[in-house]
């Protein structure tokens, strides 16, 4: 009996690596902390019915956010320890099995674990402001995208403890990532956790289509609508677009693994190229997913501290909406190399250089946004324009890989890897740190502390630089991506070690964040105002910060492009709003209808993890019960007619008076 | 912004483009040993000066514009906060990109069909073919005309032609000599074909560049490039002095694991072919077989079909 239970704690649990049992001890020890905290605070029901349980935007918003530094941490705790592994190899300190794992984890996680919360965050607190909406289209449908996507992150994140992460890279190509090239379960963790957190990405994509198209403030005709309500609706089309595909190449792998079906094998006819096609048919519009909504930051931020309307505004709203089309038509370039022929490879190449020709008119839009403006330099803006040069650099050398016949030499070498690290961050990164840093105060009603935001910001900058330019000449060397070690004669030493010192600056940077928020939250000044940065243009400004629950008391009516901006400026000119701006400010205020708090969502994605590790461990019992508990819980769902009531006009306007107080 | 943001913004493009016109015999894609590299290098470099030509531009005018229009007092600058629409720039710079990109594709689809590595290269030297299969973790070299077999070793002569036949047993991986020319991917079930050739002679650096599972970092591999005659005496002298490798070599081969270089007098007949063909159902007709017939080395015998069926339940 005992044996038996030693031999499976020696299968479920990862052991034998000081790294990983360091981190088992940790886990362990913190989750210890956490229930000792709330149980000690009393703060179980707190939690349950504030946060748990909740259907309101800006809430999940902050929850999507919270994950996602947790998952930038865990990331970049991944990209270092690659990077003291490639500065001197010679020491081993990853060995070949556990250096493949962490390269696999570290782009999983950054990309649908990071960056996708951290976008969705954004979305979920802003997009229904910008709008003058009182709440997505589907409040409930939300909260279970967030569970979702936190079922399946943490599905993805146990395996390194529990049964050994997947080691495959970031996309999985068979026949490697089939049951004969990775017998282990960390593949079948990877399969789930993506599934399952796919599902929320997919239902928050379609959320956010309806709710703009259908949850516009009366007046705000599209061509009114501010830039990130905008990128979120190029994005959250192509989400609709790309994320089908994504689930149906992982059903198909999964088949391919648990019922010895044959897509992606070439034994019994299958293809594994056709995997490829179908993965990169999902990841490079996934790439764009994640970029568009940056710069919708961008072009809030730099006309808010520009002082200055968007330049080109039809121009930026045609090139989104381009950039979101092309990106269906690019997939091939990742394996230009693969003997398509020169047909193939000469339509893909001209479709892949096309997206440059928008991205390039965007970034003279931006400039010449701040051309003739006034120009202010908070953090916000400081990653804005820092970002240009960084992504005009990272666009070129994107464009130098879409250079077929060029790629040959380029791919799969350091330099492709220089290229999308600085095309994600010097984009997606920034842009989302100057969406952080501009709607924080909106977000908690206090502003970070900017001294701190400045330091990070510079180590950020200099890291980055210090990091990926020896790895564009490090693949002009001919060093692949994912070597673990590499003979002393090459000459990547110096180079390597570079690079290494440019990602410890950028986790110093990062240390920076994370004591710029503990200072503000420690030595805050309340700034309930609304309009934080006194240069507020849309309608996210209007309202106190942080916005009550219902945001608008009165659901503004929309006359202009930047219709905050314009009714201040009207004010100041001493000019009377129009008449239906008058008449909806004035009109008496209404009981507001909203959704009821509902604990369905996270039960239901509770449910799932049950199932999905089942699915990973094969045991029939648990994908059983998981799939039972989905079904149970949606029922329960369909027949509770009591989710949703009416606040009241008293407490509306004792809400209204307190933030008006808290203004003063 | 920062001035010292500025200076450190030139000072990159600088290194940039040092890095891109450096010829230091490290960088190996930039210092080509044969004609398609070198035709792969002048492309890097073209594209790059047009890209060049638009992006150093961009990063002037950020700086300049950012210094400019800062806020400051009595700032001479002017401040016009509803121009927002110029159709003259906007053409001009929806301009710019499209006849930059337009030049470039033009480039490009040019250069894709010079330079698809299945065309052959044009020479008097008759070429020599070298079946290159990835196996789990070495590189097996079969020389079906001299009938010799190497491990993580290839040689061959200077200014002669190389058609590499690719393929794998399993994962897929990508073939690589920076010096000579770029990569193509080998995947079983299919041979691939990667035309090179080397112009001067030396040792080469040779990787496989998509990854493979565990210790993908260790299939690296020398490409020796001498003269003819040196050529064909390390043929003879293989032929003579090394042991034959055998069909349970092969098997030991394709277990997973690393090897040292290795050199064979002789291997099974058909290797090559039998490895890829090894999935191929008996009698299938589909497209996909058509296709990996069409692209290999013909088999010599009928003992091919038999020998083939063996290795269906791998």
């Amino acid at each position: 009996m005992l044996e038996t239970i030693k031999e499976f704690a020696s299968e479920f649990f990862v052991t034998g690596d000081p790294l990983i049992l360091g981190a088992q001890v940790s886990i362990g020890l913190a989750m210890v902390a956490i229930v000792f905290i709330l149980t000690f605070f009393k703060k179980w029901r707190w939690l349950w019915t504030e946060w748990l349980t909740t259907v309101d935007h800006k809430k999940i918003g902050i929850m999507y956010i919270i994950c996602a530094i947790l998952m930038l941490f865990r990331g970049g705790v991944d990209a270092l320890l690659m990077r003291v592994q490639l500065a001197a190899p010679e020491l081993e300190f990853l060995n070949a099995e556990h250096y493949n794992a962490i390269f696999t984890t570290h782009g999983v996680i950054m990309i649908l674990f990071m960056a996708m919360p951290l976008m969705f965050g954004l979305f979920n607190i802003i997009v229904p402001l910008q709008l003058g909406a009182r709440d997505v289209a589907f409040p409930f449908l939300n909260s279970f995208s967030f569970w979702m996507f936190f079922a399946g992150a943490m599905l993805f994140n146990v395996s390194f403890v529990i049964g050994g992460s997947p080691d495959a890279g970031w996309l999985s190509y068979p026949p490697l990532s089939e049951i004969s090239g990775s017998p282990g379960v960390g593949q079948d963790f990877y399969i789930w956790g993506i599934q399952i957190s796919g599902m929320g990405s997919l239902a928050t994509g379609i959320n956010f289509v309806v709710t703009i198209l259908k949850m516009r403030a009366p007046g705000m005709k599209l061509m009114k609508m501010p830039m990130f309500s905008w990128s979120t609706l190029a994005s959250s089309i192509t989400i609709m677009f790309a994320f089908p595909i994504l689930t149906v190449t992982l059903f198909l792998l999964f088949l391919d693994r648990y019922l010895g079906a044959h897509f992606f094998t070439v034994d019994g006819g299958g293809n594994p190229m056709m995997y490829l096609n179908l993965i990169w048919m999902w990841g490079h519009p996934e790439v764009y997913i994640v970029v568009l909504p940056a710069f919708g930051i961008f072009s809030e931020v730099v006309a808010a501290f520009s002082k200055k309307r968007i330049f080109g505004y039809k121009s930026m709203v045609f090139a989104l909406m381009s950039i979101s089309f092309f990106s269906f038509f690019t997939w091939a370039h990742h394996f230009f190399t693969m003997g398509s022929g020169a047909n193939v490879n000469a339509f893909f190449a001209v479709t892949t250089m096309i997206i440059a020709i928008p991205t390039g008119v965007k970034v003279f839009n931006w400039l010449f946004t701040m051309y003739r403006g006034k120009l202010s330099f908070p953090t916000p803006m400081m990653w804005t324009v820092a970002f240009i040069p960084c992504f005009v650099i990272g666009g070129m050398t994107g464009v130098l890989l879409s250079v077929a016949p060029a790629d040959f030499q380029f791919h799969n070498s350091y330099f492709l890897i220089a290229h999308f690290h600085q095309v994600l961050i010097g984009g997606v990164v920034f842009g989302y740190f100057a969406g952080l840093y501009y709607w924080w105060p909106k977000m908690f009603g206090f502003k970070l502390h900017e001294g701190l935001g400045k330091w990070a910001f510079w180590l950020w900058n200099i890291g980055f630089y210090v990091c990926f330019m020896p790895q564009y000449a490090l693949g002009l060397m001919g060093m692949t991506r994912r070597f673990n070690e590499y003979n002393f004669d090459m000459g990547w030493q110096p180079l390597n070690v570079v690079s290494t010192v440019g990602g410890f600056i950028m986790g110093l940077a990062f240390l920076f964040q994370v004591w710029q928020i503990a200072h503000s939250i420690r030595f805050l000044k309340k700034d309930t105002s609304g309009d934080n940065w006194g240069q507020g243009r849309t309608l996210e400004w209007s309202i106190p910060s942080p916005a009550p629950f219902y945001n608008f008391a009165r659901i503004p009516h929309v006359v202009d492009q930047d219709d905050w901006w314009e009714k201040k400026e009207r004010h100041a000119r001493g000019e009377a709003d129009p008449a239906e701006v008058i008449a909806a400010d004035t009109a008496p205020l209404e009981p507001i209808h909203m959704p009821k708090n509902s604990g369905i969502p996270i039960i239901m994605s509770g449910f799932w993890f049950v199932a999905g590790f089942g699915f990973v461990w094969d045991w029939k019992w648990m994908i059983i019960l998981g799939l039972v508990g989905v079904v149970v819980t949606m029922l329960a769902r369909s027949f509770n007619y009591d989710d949703d009531y009416y606040v009241s006009v008293e407490e509306i306007e004792r809400i209204e008076a307190a933030a008006l107080k808290g203004a003063k | 912004m920062r001035p010292v943001f500025r200076k450190l913004s030139v000072l990159l493009i600088v290194a940039m483009i040092l890095v891109l016109s450096g010829c230091s015999d490290q960088y190996l894609v930039l210092d080509p040993k044969g004609p398609i590299a070198s035709a792969q290098k002048d492309l890097i470099l073209i594209s790059s000066l047009i890209c060049l030509i638009i992006a150093v531009p961009v990063i002037a005018m950020t700086a300049v514009i950012v210094w400019r229009y800062r806020e400051r007092p009595n700032s001479k600058a002017k401040y016009k906060p509803y121009w927002e629409h110029s159709t003259k720039l906007e053409a001009i710079w929806w301009g710019i990109p499209i006849v930059a990109i337009a030049i470039l594709a033009v480039i490009t689809v040019d250069y894709t069909h010079k330079l698809e590595p299945s065309v052959a290269i044009e020479s008097e030297q008759k070429p020599i073919e070298i079946q290159v299969t990835s196996l789990d973790w070495k590189w097996l070299f079969t020389y079906p005309d001299e009938e010799i077999a190497t491990i993580n070793y290839v040689k061959f002569p200077v200014d002669t032609p190389v058609v590499f036949k690719l393929t794998s047993d399993m994962a897929m991986n990508s073939f690589w000599i920076p010096s000579l020319g770029g990569q193509l991917y080998a995947m079983s079930g299919m041979a691939m074909t990667l035309n090179l050739l080397a112009d001067e002679e030396g040792v080469y650096y040779g990787s496989g560049a998509n990854f493979t599972g565990k210790d993908f970092a260790q299939m690296t591999f020398n490409a020796d490039v001498t003269t003819k005659e040196e050529y064909d005496r390390w043929v003879q002298e293989v032929k003579t002095t090394e042991v034959a490798l055998t069909d349970a070599g092969v098997d030991e081969l394709k277990e997973p694991g690393t090897a040292e270089v290795a050199q064979f007098s002789s291997f099974p007949e058909n290797l090559f072919y039998n490895i890829m063909t090894q999935y191929v159902e008996e009698g299938e007709t589909g497209a996909h077989a058509h296709h990996m017939t069409s692209e290999a080395s013909k088999p010599d015998d009928q003992a091919v079909d038999e020998d083939s069926s063996e290795h269906h339940n791998h």
